[in-house]
C-alpha cells in the first residue's frame, strides 16, 4: 500500500489529474447509462408495465445494448445543415455537464479541484449547455429543431434567473462561494441543512433544475408530440447518444448540487450512532439518488405545461420569490436572534 | 492546482528564458482570442461569427484566469457568454439575412470604415507609445499565497472603497430594467391579451357540459 503511495507521488500532476478525471468520469457514464434503465424501469413500474426485461438478467444490460446499437448506426447530416456546427453541437452540450463536476466535493477530502468560486464556477458552466440546443436546432436546418431551439434558449435564459438567485441566498447563509464551505457550513445534523431556512430557494432551485435540463414538465424544447424530438430530430447514431448522455449528465449534475447546497453533501442526517457508522461518500450519493429519483418521478406523474405558462412561472413568480427570501436572509441573518439558524 | 501555478508566476518573475508552463497557456489563449475575433469580423454567415465571438469571451476568460482573477473570469463566461450572446444569437437566428445584399454595400461604405480603423489604430499607437505602459510604470504584481481569495477581495473593495460608484452603477441598471419593462406593457386595444388570473381560477363547471346522448338505437337515455 505504502509503495504505491509511493508511486502515486511521483506521478507528474498532469497524470495524477487525468487519473483522477477518469475515476470520475467513468462512474459517471456508467452512471447515466443505467440511469436510462432506471428512468425505463421506474416509469415503467408508474405505467403498471415491466420495462425493459430482454436484454440480461431482469433487463440489465439493456443500457450496454443500446449503447453498442447507436454506436454503429449511421451518422446523418442532413444536405443543406451546417456541417461544422452540426458535429460540434452534441459536444458543446456535454462538455459543460461533464467540466462542473470538477469542483463538486463528494466528501470533505475527496473533490478534485477545490476552487474558491466553484458555486459561480457550476452556474457558469452550466448556462453554457444552451448553446448546444442551440446550435444543434440552428445547425439542423429544420422547422422542428429550430422551434426547439428557440424554446430552449427563452426557457434556459428565464430560468438560470431565478436559478442564480437561489444559489444567492445560499451564498448569503454559507457566507462562503465555495461547495465545500458551503457544506461544511451544514454540518451537525438535519436541523442544520439549509433546505430549511431557505425552503422556498430549495423548491426553486429544483423546479428551475428541472426546467434547465429540459425535462418533462418542462419538455418543451423535446416535445415529442408538437414538434418531434425539437432540437435533435435530425440526429442519428453517436450524436443523438451524446445529446442523450448530456441531459441525463445534467440531470445528475442538479442532482448533486441540490444534495450539496440545501441537504447537508455528505452529511449524515443526525450525529448519532447509527447514522455516523455509515460513511460521507455513501450519504451523499443516496441524497443524489434520491433527488434523481423525483426527476423520473415528474416525468411519469406531470403532464407537459404551456409554453406561455412556463414563461409567467419563471419571470413572475419564481424570481419575485427569490427576491423575497433574499431579504428575508438578510433581516433575519443580521436583525433577528434566528440569525444563526440562517447561516 | 491553484497552488502550483502560483509556484509558476514566481518563475516567470525570475526572468526565465524558457517558456514556462503558465506562458504556453498563456500564449495558446491568446492566439485562439486573436484569431477567434478576426473570424467574428470575416466570417460571412452572423450565426457563426456570433459563436467566434462567444469563443473570443471564453479565451479571454481564460486569460483572466491565469491572472489569479477567478472572479472575474467566471462572472465573463457566466454574464457574456452564459446570458448575453444566447440573446444576441436568439435575435440573429431569427434574422433572415441576404449575405449578396450585405457584399453590395461593402465597396460603398469600405472608405468610411478605413478612416474608422486608421483613426483607431492611431489612437491606439499614441496610447501604447507614451510611455505610460509597460513593466516601468506598472509593474507585474506579485502572486499571491493559496489561500488568497480574489472573490473576498473584490467585494471588500466594492463595498467600502468604491461603494458609491458601484452604487450608482446599480441605480442606472435598475432605471435601465424598468424602462425595459415599462416598453412591454404597451397595451393595444386590439390585441387580445390572456388573463392568467382569470385561467387560474377557472373551475370545471365553467367549461365543461356533460351530456347524455343515446350512441345506438336500443341504448335509450
Amino acid at each position: 500500500m505504502t509503495w504505491l503511495l509511493a508511486f502515486w507521488m511521483e506521478l507528474p500532476l498532469i497524470v495524477q489529474l487525468g487519473v483522477k478525471i477518469v475515476a470520475i468520469i467513468g462512474p459517471l457514464m456508467v452512471a447515466v447509462a443505467y440511469y436510462t434503465l432506471a428512468e425505463r424501469k421506474v416509469i415503467g413500474y408508474m405505467h403498471v408495465r415491466i420495462g425493459p426485461n430482454r436484454v440480461g438478467p431482469r433487463g440489465l444490460l439493456q443500457p450496454i445494448a443500446d449503447a453498442v446499437k447507436l454506436m454503429f448506426k449511421e451518422m446523418i447530416v442532413p444536405t443543406n445543415a451546417d456541417r461544422y456546427l452540426f458535429v460540434i453541437a452534441p459536444i458543446l452540450a456535454l462538455a459543460p455537464a461533464l467540466g462542473a463536476w470538477a469542483v463538486v466535493p463528494f466528501t470533505d477530502t475527496l473533490v478534485l479541484a477545490d476552487v474558491n468560486a466553484s458555486l459561480l464556477y457550476v452556474l457558469a458552466l452550466t448556462s453554457m449547455g444552451v448553446y448546444g440546443v442551440v446550435v444543434a436546432g440552428w445547425a439542423s436546418n429544420s422547422k422542428y429543431a429550430f422551434l426547439g431551439a428557440m424554446r430552449s434558449a427563452a426557457q434556459i435564459v428565464a430560468y438560470e434567473i431565478a436559478m442564480g438567485f437561489a444559489l444567492v441566498g445560499v451564498l448569503m447563509a454559507a457566507g462562503s462561494l465555495n461547495l465545500r464551505e458551503i457544506v461544511l457550513a451544514q454540518s451537525g445534523g438535519m436541523h442544520q441543512w439549509f433546505f430549511i431556512p431557505l425552503f422556498p430557494l430549495f423548491l426553486v432551485y429544483l423546479i428551475s433544475g428541472v426546467a434547465e435540463t429540459n425535462r418533462s414538465p418542462f419538455d418543451v424544447a423535446e416535445g415529442e408530440s408538437e414538434i418531434v424530438a425539437g432540437f435533435h430530430v435530425e440526429y442519428s447514431g453517436m450524436g443523438f447518444a451524446v445529446f442523450f448522455l448530456a441531459e441525463y449528465a445534467n440531470m445528475l449534475l442538479i442532482s448533486a448540487l441540490t444534495v450539496l447546497m440545501f441537504l447537508g453533501g455528505w452529511h449524515a442526517p443526525a450525529q448519532i450512532p447509527p447514522f455516523v457508522w455509515i460513511p460521507g461518500l455513501f450519504w451523499f450519493f443516496g441524497k443524489l439518488a434520491v433527488i434523481a429519483f423525483l426527476f423520473l418521478w415528474f416525468r411519469a406523474t406531470f403532464p407537459r405545461y404551456r409554453y406561455d405558462q412556463i414563461m409567467r412561472l419563471g419571470w413572475k413568480v419564481f424570481i419575485p420569490v427569490t427576491l423575497v427570501w433574499i431579504t428575508v436572509i438578510g433581516v433575519a441573518k443580521f436583525f433577528t436572534p434566528f440569525g444563526h439558524w440562517f447561516g | 492546482m491553484r497552488v502550483r501555478s502560483r509556484v509558476r508566476v514566481r518563475q516567470t518573475l525570475g526572468t526565465a528564458k524558457t517558456v514556462t508552463f503558465l506562458q504556453l497557456i498563456f500564449y495558446i489563449f491568446a492566439t485562439v482570442l486573436v484569431g477567434a475575433s478576426l473570424m467574428v469580423i470575416t466570417v460571412r454567415n452572423p450565426v457563426r461569427a456570433a459563436l467566434f465571438l462567444v469563443l473570443a469571451f471564453f479565451s479571454a476568460a481564460c486569460l483572466w484566469l491565469t491572472l489569479e482573477a477567478e472572479f472575474l473570469a467566471i462572472t465573463l463566461v457566466l454574464v457574456y457568454v452564459g446570458a448575453v450572446m444566447v440573446l444576441f444569437l436568439f435575435v440573429i437566428m431569427m434574422l433572415d439575412v441576404n449575405i449578396a445584399q450585405m457584399r453590395a454595400g461593402f465597396a460603398r461604405y469600405l472608405p468610411l470604415g478605413l478612416i474608422v480603423a486608421v483613426v483607431m489604430a492611431g489612437e491606439l499607437t499614441l496610447v501604447m507609445l507614451s510611455g505610460e505602459f509597460g513593466l516601468q510604470q506598472a509593474p507585474r504584481p506579485a502572486g499571491h499565497a493559496a489561500d488568497y481569495s480574489n472573490t473576498r477581495a473584490l467585494g471588500e473593495v466594492i463595498y467600502t472603497d468604491y461603494v458609491f460608484a458601484f452604487e450608482l452603477a446599480a441605480l442606472i441598471l435598475l432605471v435601465a430594467i424598468i424602462a425595459a419593462i415599462s416598453l412591454t406593457l404597451r397595451r393595444r386595444p386590439q390585441t387580445r391579451n390572456q388573463s392568467p388570473k382569470d385561467q387560474v381560477r377557472v373551475r370545471k363547471q365553467d367549461r365543461l357540459r356533460v351530456v347524455r346522448m343515446p350512441t345506438s338505437p336500443q341504448d335509450k337515455p
